[in-house]
């Protein structure tokens, strides 16, 4: 059996690598045609057989899956392995991952129909899958960070898919270089891992969590620091970087530049879901560091409210959509900080669906106006695209959490958990997330009565042709709608209060007193769902819907005038809180100033104009004959070199005989 | 080793015989001089593959032994022997001198047989650094392999092509002379110049320590360190591609080379003693040469910077080893993993270095022979005309950028991870060439592939063709394999690393 499975592991990972390779290396000798169908037969055989693996270990009972595949490389007395770990974890990740990977491949055929880049494109999105898979089947850290890496490259091609566009090859260089900024600090935290584990393989290193909880290093001397608590933050920065949190946050709204599939894939369904998978994935390490909890919980909640609020004064349909994936990630980043990996992982699971169907729902609207993202030149689009119209709803339902979508239950769960957490920071985070929700549901609403609803503001030109999209773009978002209705329902007894993840996850017993209190309470879908009404966060979300309609139905001159009075705020708010002038200066405008000084100065004036030519000088200045010598034939160097030499070997010779 | 043939010899003489030949025939018949060194230097690679299969891995033992008196009155042999140091880097010059071929193959016109013949004689005589057990005969493969490279730099290189040449010398010639007297000193002392011998000679630590600044003057220059590289990237600007590629993938290798076969095991005190001062100098390289390699307006002065930042892992990883196992040098329990780390990790930098610089040199020439410019300015939206050879540079650059799958990760991730273990901050400034190496190389890549079309020249590039494609090609398959299955290079390098930790850990001084 082990066999057996090990094989269907391979082709999990394997097939959508082959189609990558045939579409990207034979694009031009298989056609259009042939690229998409290589790619999406590859993906489709992964989303089956990792429906194959979900059922094998969720329901036949079958066995965790824990070994080698081959050996990269053996140093000294450590080896380093490529391997697989498949347990409840990494087989869910893997089930979301291939399906939301396979309904955009298939979506991709109409968005991408006229693009010349048509095979590239299914290449890149191919290999994207992949290296996700092979992040999160990994059973050991080397293999974790090559995944790490690899999405973040296919994430650069295609942010500058559209490779003549200025704007999008600069977000393309500003998301691998601020992702490798929190790679920096992954991976320290896995050379710590290295240091102190003597391993770098997940259970070798879980199973020696308690031993090393204990141990302290000063790197300041006068200062102790948890080893802990380093290793970490550390990796936690990582997750920074490809989970877009609060301050390496700049990279995602600006890879919105690349085309809407990949908007709907990477940047807001899976990739950007990797720290919080590989924190998660980390428990039993991050459940020994209540520092690095807080630390969590902190950064998770800024993100949450203060990516929220940009959200409201966005125009571009996709930025909308790309603060509240921030928004949300705030969210997941502040359950993990809660200790509730598995309300994080929810999260994740419904997330990457309903935020995948209103990526390709913004999408479908785009192409229907032929590339048009401004919002102010919308409205009134019910009329003309029904079936992007309801499925749009039921996405921003879910997101806002709404009773009953799947984004209600894992939303709601996460409050509760932040609420029932004792770290330091709760507080602070609940407080985040709950005046969250009334943002979002603020910015969502206003996106979709300012792009379905109120009063027609399309061109005249683009009018004309306005239709529904094609099938090929329909149906992943009718297939995208009913997850995103139901799979909360179907996943919160099972995943929030039972016992779906096993041994995946750990919590500690001190902090998993807030589930446990839950799930005592937990009484079925039903009893949760009218629990809720009794609880702030469904009112809230009630009355931000409320608010937007009064803004943009009702009395759609209001905004304006707010924004009138309160002028500096709608400024600091438009610049994004000027990270990207701050960044901009400081550390690109830096980098290049310490460059050209230390080159100017360093090379050119020190050591070539003092040291080198100031050597030459001193020795043609000093000395008359040397300087007859330096005619700069070279064979008069040779001559000269050789002369020495033998002098040199008589003298010596002379001295030893 | 009861073999027959003479491989080691073979390596080194065939080409050179191969290029003097050619010298013979002359410019007379272009096309057969080009089948004839191709012919030599594919025959070359071949029979250097038979190192690698026939090589036994078990042992630390010099392989491949021939020995022969030379200069009976000096002891002076003609004395080679390889073993899991030299083997690698010998391999990467039998490789890289076929692409060098291959790439000279239309584009030189001047002299064809004279740069064919050059590049030939040079390898014969890399080898011949890289097999010699004999100090004299060392020195003299040594030195006498500058003459080849002043030649192709002289001859075929740019217009600052003699200011280059006299920089390169003056810097190599400097300290190659404080070698020799090394070299000598220890003959003194031994009464042999059989660099074994001169690993097992105990030394007070005074004299360890000339010799080793001795010989830190040769090597740092070649490697090159900071702050003697300056010469580098002028030789590079200069250098015609192929002078570029031997220069980058094979010349810089012989400064690390020389450090693992002299420096750490003839003065492993000293070497201990010196070891925070060339920790020091290697994150300045690293660091230092990260910023300036940023603001390059030359796309060979970027690679030749980034060169120098890549180069300053391999000494990083050499000497903060020294660092592990701290001032006693008795290994902790648990510790000799990552000292072996260090040093195979330097290794595996070395090589992958020699792949990846030289194939962004290949890349770089390529768009010169088309628009005949190195500036980035004069580039923009290369992609739109010429996307395979994007596709090319993209996986290079990416190499360059140290991303896992690539060779260049290995070297890099594996001393990092030995440096955390000597100090944590000595791994995060190592660990800033994640961003900066990512920053100058994509930051180029951007300006020079990206991008409308820039100008008419660039409307006008035509794609690869064939001949570069297959050396790219070999390229990107040797930058791969490296990346995803590096297991064989540390096989081969396994039991003579393992054996150089075991002899650094002890103290000579005695």
């Amino acid at each position: 059996m082990a066999a057996y499975m090990e094989n269907i592991y391979l082709a999990i990972v394997l097939s959508p690598l082959i189609g990558a390779l045939i579409a990207g290396l034979f694009g031009r000798f298989i056609g259009r045609r042939g690229a998409h169908w290589i790619t999406i037969i590859g993906v489709g055989i992964s989303a089956m057989l990792s429906l194959v693996a979900y059922k094998h270990l969720m329901f036949d009972g079958g066995e965790v899956y824990n070994a080698a595949v081959y050996t990269w490389l053996t140093t000294g007395g450590y080896s380093f392995e490529v391997g697989f770990l498949i347990d409840r974890l990494s087989v869910t990740m893997m089930v979301v991952v291939s399906f939301v990977s396979w309904m955009i491949h298939i979506y991709t055929i109409g968005y991408m129909r006229d693009d010349p880049g048509y095979q590239r494109f299914f290449s890149y999105i191919s290999l994207f899958t992949f290296a996700m898979l092979t992040l999160v089947m990994s059973n050991n850290f080397m293999q974790l960070f090559f995944g790490w890496e690899a999405v973040g490259l296919v994430s650069y091609l295609l942010i500058g898919f559209w490779f003549k566009r200025e704007s999008a090859i600069f977000a393309s260089l500003k998301a691998f270089i601020v992702n490798r900024v929190g790679d920096f600090g992954f991976l320290i935290g896995v050379a710590a891992v290295l240091m102190y584990f003597n391993s770098l393989d997940y259970m070798e290193v879980f199973s020696q969590a308690e031993a090393v909880a204990g141990l302290t290093l000063s790197p300041i001397p006068g200062y102790e620091w948890s080893v802990m608590t380093l290793i970490c933050i550390c990796l936690f920065i990582g997750a920074m970087g490809k989970s877009a949190q609060f301050p390496l946050h700049v990279w995602l709204p600006d890879s919105m530049e690349g085309p809407t599939p990949i908007s709907a894939l990477i940047h807001a369904a899976t990739m950007v879901t990797a720290g919080i998978f590989m924190v998660a994935r980390m428990s039993p390490l991050y459940e020994l560091s209540e520092v690095a909890l807080s630390f969590i919980l902190l950064v998770g909640a800024v993100t949450a409210f203060f990516m929220g609020l940009l959200g409201l004064v966005q125009n571009d349909i996709k930025r909308v959509v790309a603060y509240s994936t921030l928004s949300q990630l705030g969210y997941m980043t502040v359950a993990l900080g809660a200790s509730a990996y598995s309300v994080a992982i929810f999260h994740l699971v419904t997330h990457a669906f309903f935020k995948a169907l209103l990526f390709l729902a913004a999408g479908s609207v785009i192409i229907a106006l032929h590339h048009e993202q401004d919002m102010r030149k919308m409205g009134g689009l019910y009329r003309y695209m029904p079936v992007t119209w309801f499925t749009g709803l039921i996405g921003s339902l879910a997101l806002i959490g709404f009773p009953f979508t799947s984004g209600f239950y894992s939303k709601d769960s996460i409050i509760e958990a932040v609420h029932h957490s004792q770290l330091p920071g709760s507080g602070i985070a609940y407080i985040a997330v709950l005046l969250g929700v009334f943002i979002t549901a603020l910015y969502s609403f206003r996106m979709f009565f300012l792009t379905f609803h109120g009063e027609e503001r399309i061109t005249r030109h683009t009018w004309e042709n306005l239709k529904e999209s094609p099938a090929v773009v329909t149906v992943p978002l009718a297939v995208l709608a009913i997850p995103s209705l139901v799979i909360g329902a179907v996943l919160v007894g099972p995943m929030v209060f039972g016992d779906y993840y096993m041994d995946a996850l750990r919590v500690s017993a001190s902090h998993a007193e807030g589930l446990n209190e839950m799930a005592s309470r937990y009484t079925g879908v039903m009893g949760f769902t009218l629990n809720a009404f009794t609880h702030a966060p469904v009112w809230l979300a009630f009355a931000g819907v409320f608010t937007a309609w009064l803004f943009y139905i009702r009395f759609p001159h209001w905004p304006a005038r707010i924004v009138g009075s309160f002028g500096l705020l709608y400024q600091f708010l438009v610049k994004k809180y000027y990270f990207d002038e701050v960044y901009q200066a400081v550390f690109a405008g830096g980098a290049r100033g310490a460059g050209k000084l230390l080159w100017q100065q360093g090379d050119v004036q020190v050591i070539d104009g003092v040291l080198v030519n100031g050597t030459a000088r001193v020795i043609r200045w000093s000395s008359g004959v040397i300087r007859t010598l330096q005619s700069g034939y070279l064979y008069h160097y040779a001559f000269a070199m050789i002369i020495g030499l033998l002098l040199l070997l008589a003298v010596f010779v002379h001295q030893v005989f | 080793m009861g073999q027959t043939l003479p491989i080691l010899s073979l390596l080194i003489w065939a080409p050179i015989l191969g290029g003097l030949f050619i010298l013979y025939i002359g410019d007379r018949q272009k096309q057969a001089v080009k089948l004839f060194s191709l012919a030599v230097s594919v025959l070359v690679f071949l029979s250097s593959t038979l190192l690698y299969l026939r090589f036994d891995t078990s042992t630390y033992l010099m392989q491949f032994v021939e020995h022969a008196v030379w200069i009976e009155t000096f002891g002076i042999n003609y004395h080679l022997g390889v073993d899991g140091i030299s083997v690698p880097l010998i391999l990467l010059t039998t490789f890289t001198t076929v692409l060098v071929i291959i790439a000279g193959w239309e584009v030189i016109e001047t002299r064809l047989s004279q740069y064919m013949a050059s590049f030939l004689i040079l390898e014969g005589l890399m080898n011949g650094v890289f097999a010699s057990l004999d100090a004299i005969l060392f020195y003299f493969f040594w030195e006498a392999m500058l003459i080849p490279m002043f030649l192709i730099i002289g001859v075929w290189g740019g217009p600052r092509r003699v200011y280059a040449t006299i920089k390169f010398f003056l810097y190599t010639f400097l300290g190659s002379v404080f070698m020799l007297v090394a070299l000598l000193y220890l003959y003194s002392k031994m009464g042999s110049f059989y660099i074994l011998d001169l690993h097992m000679l105990p030394l007070s630590l005074t004299a360890q320590k000339w010799l080793f600044i001795a010989f830190l003057l040769a090597f740092a220059v070649k490697v090159p360190m900071w702050p003697v590289h300056t010469w580098l990237p002028d030789a590079h600007v200069e250098a015609p591609t192929g002078g570029s590629v031997v220069l980058a993938a094979i010349l810089l290798k012989m400064g690390g080379y020389g450090f693992l076969r002299f420096s750490l095991p003839i003065a492993p005190d000293a070497s201990a003693a010196l070891a925070g001062f060339m920790i020091v100098l290697s994150l300045i390289a690293i660091v230092y040469i990260g910023f300036v390699a940023l603001v390059q307006q030359d796309m060979k002065k970027l690679i030749a910077y980034s060169s120098v930042s890549h180069m300053g892992f391999v000494t990083l990883g050499f000497f903060v080893v020294f660092f592990i196992m701290g001032p006693a040098r008795s290994i902790p329990a648990g510790s000799i993993d990552s000292v072996v780390m260090g040093l195979e990790g330097g290794m595996m930098q070395m090589i992958s270095h020699g792949f990846i610089s030289a194939a962004l040199f290949l890349c770089v020439g390529v768009m010169y022979d088309r628009i005949h410019s190195r500036e980035i300015a004069d580039y923009g939206g290369v992609a739109n005309t010429m996307p395979v050879f994007a596709s090319f540079l993209m996986l290079f650059a990416m190499a360059n950028a140290g991303l896992p799958g690539t060779s260049g990760f290995v070297g890099e991730f594996l001393v990092i991870l030995s440096s955390f273990q000597a100090n944590i901050w000595i791994a995060v400034l190592a660990a800033t060439t994640l961003i900066l190496g990512a920053a100058y190389t994509l930051w180029m890549y951007k300006r020079v592939i990206f991008g409308e079309v820039a100008n008419e020249r660039v409307a006008g590039l035509e794609d690869i063709s064939l001949r570069e494609a297959s050396f790219l090609s070999l390229l990107a398959i040797a930058v791969l394999l490296l990346g995803i299955w590096p297991a064989p290079l540390f096989e081969i390098m396994d039991a003579t690393i393992n054996h150089l930790v075991e002899h650094i850990s002890q103290p000579k001084t005695g």
